[in-house]
């Protein structure tokens, strides 16, 4: 039954979607036959056609019929809607797991073996099981053609889980509001065969080759899996920070307290700006948007991203 | 009520001249209709500036990236919309306005319990209302954080949250300043033999709505106090790096953040059973049923909160629980219903311009009160919660009911407020195109919904593009309703045909005084015989 507009790729879906009938067909019941009834007493009752009322005060049959009818439908109503949801909140015991990592304003899906990506490589046809986790404020994790959504919440790690049963790529949003960009943190979601997974999985070559990369192209990498290019640009446009293009050795305004000071932008104030964001702000810019990345780059890390941006001439 | 017995009984409360003059002789008057009207026109203004940032709104999302403003701006934008519509708007308007004007009238008082306090309450109301603009004109931005002040993103925000906040705060004080009032009021107040079930329904929704304001505001003044001190100190409460919980932020706002719907929607269902029994010439259907439902919904409002809260983390015990309830409190809506329309049986129908919004209320109210059975089943919740699916339905019962409502009850009493009747064409004109612009503003919402789209987004994909522009389009129609409306409103209370006492041949005791109403509105008390009742035609 084609009830949503969106893809049906779940094992939930087909729980979800019976809901979705059932409840809309008894609104539309309800919403045309009331509509209706009241159009034609609106022009049978016409004072033209009908110049004297007659008074009626009410009945007590009827009352007690449209209160026991609707107890009725509703309680049905509740049942499908329970009948749908509860196999959302017990995972298998042998889901396939990953970490879902939030911040504003991007996710980042973190597997067993260490992959670290920004788009959601999961299998079909196994139940695959997301701990969310959120570093700064609450996000909501919503992939409609799975219909499944949880929040991602501070400080209460939770998870949801699902059945992938169709390939394809779909749309992974964040539903609960959090901020400037909260309309750009989406992800996409891949499904694939087991197979074409595992080869996926354990291909570790991009990680093999890591560290024979430059050091700027893996500081690049690295920006790119934690989001820094959500809110900075490499090409000098003005996004929630300032840009990266011409940063690095040049001269830089900050306000600290409600004094402004100048300072070049060296490798000690890159370091500063990653790990204690808020203590010195650009001129021009809010305080409080950037998260503190303390503990989760390593120092050759920093490096590398320096690297980086020594770069962006 | 001694002090004032030399005011004479045929000056109507307009023409009224007391000690001042001028401007003041209204904004010191406690007279409870001018106070009425004070609430009016403080919001008219405020509603207006709500509807251009919505228009606004819609007109960034006529097509995906940036349109007419960045992001920042339309976050703010969509803010304090919800702000000034939910806190300065919907919330107090038809008790502070037709419940001030007509509730001492129609229980046959001379005013409400305490008139001074009920000018107080309005000086609250615009000191709350100047706070919240301060923070939006003022400081480090605009407050950017949705109406719900969500933790803990509301205290992580660097834009000046705090005004807004302590503005929110401050206009839960006149809330519970006039529903206390109220409560006084309707309990020591009615005409000698108007017993409780002779009490007219809409006295009785304004009671239902007094206790909640009353006894759930509170807690989200004592919330959003935590919320601050949480900005300032950082005492821990909602902090989750201090051990805090935002989920328990979630908890104390919607507790007083649902039952607030109903502060909204009681009213406006009072005032839509005052005039479908009037324009049927016929008595309410099922008055004692209607009351029952009202005290039920009042009743069970206050336990159906969490289902704001599927997603966030609740135990499945307190999910199921928390819908089942939902769905209970469906039940007396549909009571009321089946009783507006089963009043219209047999009756004699006029369509006048009052009933024409009232019926169309009723439509879309049922359409608002049957997507929220979508919103109260746990499976479908799942998928449409923070959705465009839930814009569209509170807007249909926010706006399309409490809105609705409003209309059909300024076009049923104007003539008594004002003492003249409005131009009757131009008044269905706007109607029509009100109604016309409203369904497509807000229906294709559900519609994107269904498809998926998130609330509160700034760009959209491109699928969701198409139902975007008919929204935009209908938000146009929508506001040029909404002005052929209001600009012949205005011009008929100054020059319009004068009305009688009693235009639509209504029973209740508002129209038994001459309209305008003077100042002490009777000049004797009536008194309300053994078969007396305000629905006896």
């Amino acid at each position: 039954m084609y009830i949503l507009a969106t893809p049906q790729a779940s094992n939930f879906v087909s729980g979800v979607d019976r809901a979705f009938l059932l409840i809309l067909g008894i609104c539309f019941v309800f919403l045309i036959g009331l509509t209706l009834t009241m159009i034609w007493f609106i022009y049978r009752y016409n004072r033209k056609r009908h110049p004297q009322a007659v008074q009626i005060k009410g009945s007590n049959t009827l009352e007690i019929v449209w209160t026991v009818i609707p107890t009725i439908l509703v309680l049905v109503m509740f049942y499908f809607g329970w009948a749908g949801w509860k196999p959302m909140k017990t995972a298998p015991e042998d889901s396939f797991e990953i970490d879902v990592i939030a911040r504003m304003w991007n996710f980042t899906f973190e597997y067993e073996n260490g992959k670290k990506t920004d788009t959601l490589f999961i299998p079909m046809d196994r139940p695959v099981k997301l701990n969310l986790k959120s570093l700064d404020v609450i996000h909501s994790v919503y992939i409609p053609a799975f219909r499944v959504k949880e929040d991602v919440v501070p400080g209460n790690d939770k998870f949801m889980w699902f059945i992938p049963e169709k390939e394809g790529i779909y749309e992974l949003f964040c539903t609960e509001y959090c901020g400037l960009q909260h309309a750009y943190m989406y992800n996409w979601v891949k499904t694939m065969p087991q197979d074409e997974f595992n080869k996926w999985y354990t291909d570790t070559t991009v990680r093999a080759a890591a560290p024979v990369d430059s050091p700027a192209a893996a500081g690049k990498r690295i920006m790119t899996n934690i989001g820094c290019f959500a809110c900075h640009t490499i090409d000098g446009n003005k996004l929630v920070g300032p840009t990266f293009k011409g940063l690095y050795g040049h001269e830089v305004v900050l306000k600290v307290g409600g004094e402004t000071k100048t300072v070049v932008a060296d490798e000690e104030y890159i370091i500063k700006s990653i790990l204690d964001p808020n203590s010195e702000i650009v001129e021009g810019y809010n305080k409080g948007l950037m998260q503190s990345y303390q503990g989760q780059l390593s120092d050759t890390e920093i490096d590398q991203i320096i690297e980086y941006l020594k770069t962006l001439k | 009520m001694q002090a004032s017995s030399h005011i004479p009984h045929d000056v109507s409360y307009l023409d009224y001249k007391g000690k001042h003059k001028g401007l003041l002789a209204w904004i010191l008057s406690t007279d409870h209709k001018r106070i009425a009207l004070l609430y009016m026109f403080s919001m008219m203004t405020l509603f207006l500036v709500g509807v251009l940032l919505g228009l606004a709104m819609k007109l960034e999302l006529i097509a995906p990236g940036k349109t007419i403003m960045g992001a920042q701006d339309y976050n703010a934008v969509f803010t304090v919309h919800g702000v000034i519509m939910i806190f300065m708007i919907v919330v107090p308007g038809l008790p502070a306005v037709f419940g001030n004007f007509l509730l001492p009238i129609m229980i046959g008082a001379k005013d409400v319990a305490f008139p001074k306090l009920n000018l107080f309450s309005w000086y609250v109301y615009i000191a709350g209302a100047i706070l919240v603009i301060i923070s939006v004109l003022f400081g480090d931005g605009s407050p950017d954080t949705g109406w719900t002040f969500y933790a803990p993103y509301s205290f992580k925000t660097g834009t000046n949250m705090l005004p807004a906040i302590f503005g929110a705060f401050v206009l839960g004080f006149s809330s519970i300043l006039t529903g206390l009032n109220f409560i006084v009021t309707i309990h020591r107040l009615r005409a000698p033999g108007m017993s409780w079930t002779k009490m007219p329904l809409f006295p009785w929704t304004i009671y239902g709505t007094a206790w909640i304001q009353l006894l759930a505001t509170p807690v989200v003044g004592i919330t959003l106090v935590l919320v601050s001190l949480e900005r300032i100190f950082g005492i821990g409460v909602f902090d989750p790096a201090l051990g805090g919980d935002p989920i328990l932020y979630q908890h104390l706002f919607w507790i007083y953040s649902h039952p607030a719907v109903y502060i909204m929607i009681l009213p406006a269902m009072g005032a839509i059973s005052e005039v479908i029994p009037t324009f049927s010439q016929k008595h309410i259907f099922g008055y004692k049923a209607i009351v029952a439902s009202t005290l039920a919904i009042a009743f069970v409002g206050y336990f159906v909160w969490g289902h704001h809260m599927f997603t966030s983390g609740m135990s499945g015990t307190a999910q199921y629980t928390f819908s089942i309830l939902t769905f209970l409190v469906a039940i007396p809506s549909a009571i009321k219903v089946f009783n507006w329309i089963s009043t219209m049986y047999k009756g004699s129908i006029s369509l006048e311009t009052p009933f024409y919004w009232a019926a169309s209320f009723i439509f879309v109210f049922m359409i608002g009160g049957l997507s929220g059975l979508v919103l109260g089943a746990l499976a479908t919740d799942v998928y449409v919660h923070d959705t465009a699916f839930v814009v569209a339905h509170f807007h249909f019962i926010v706006f399309g009911g409490v809105g609705f409502a409003f209309f059909a009850a300024i076009h049923y009493w104007f003539p008594k407020m004002f003492g003249r009747m409005y131009d009757t064409t131009w008044a269905n004109v706007g109607w029509i195109v009100f109604f016309i612009g409203f369904l497509a503003l807000y229906s294709p919402m559900f519609y994107l919904g269904l498809q998926g789209m998130p609330r509160r987004y700034y760009d959209y994909l491109e699928q969701f593009h198409a139902a975007n522009i008919l929204s935009t389009l209908g938000s146009w129609v929508m506001t040029f309703g909404l002005a052929i409306v209001l600009i012949n409103l205005f011009r008929s209370a100054k020059s319009g045909p004068i009305a009688g006492a009693n235009p639509w041949n209504g029973k209740t005791l508002e129209w038994t005084v001459p309209s305008p109403p003077p100042v002490e509105n009777f000049e004797e008390i009536p008194v309300y015989g053994e078969k007396d009742g305000p629905y006896e035609y």
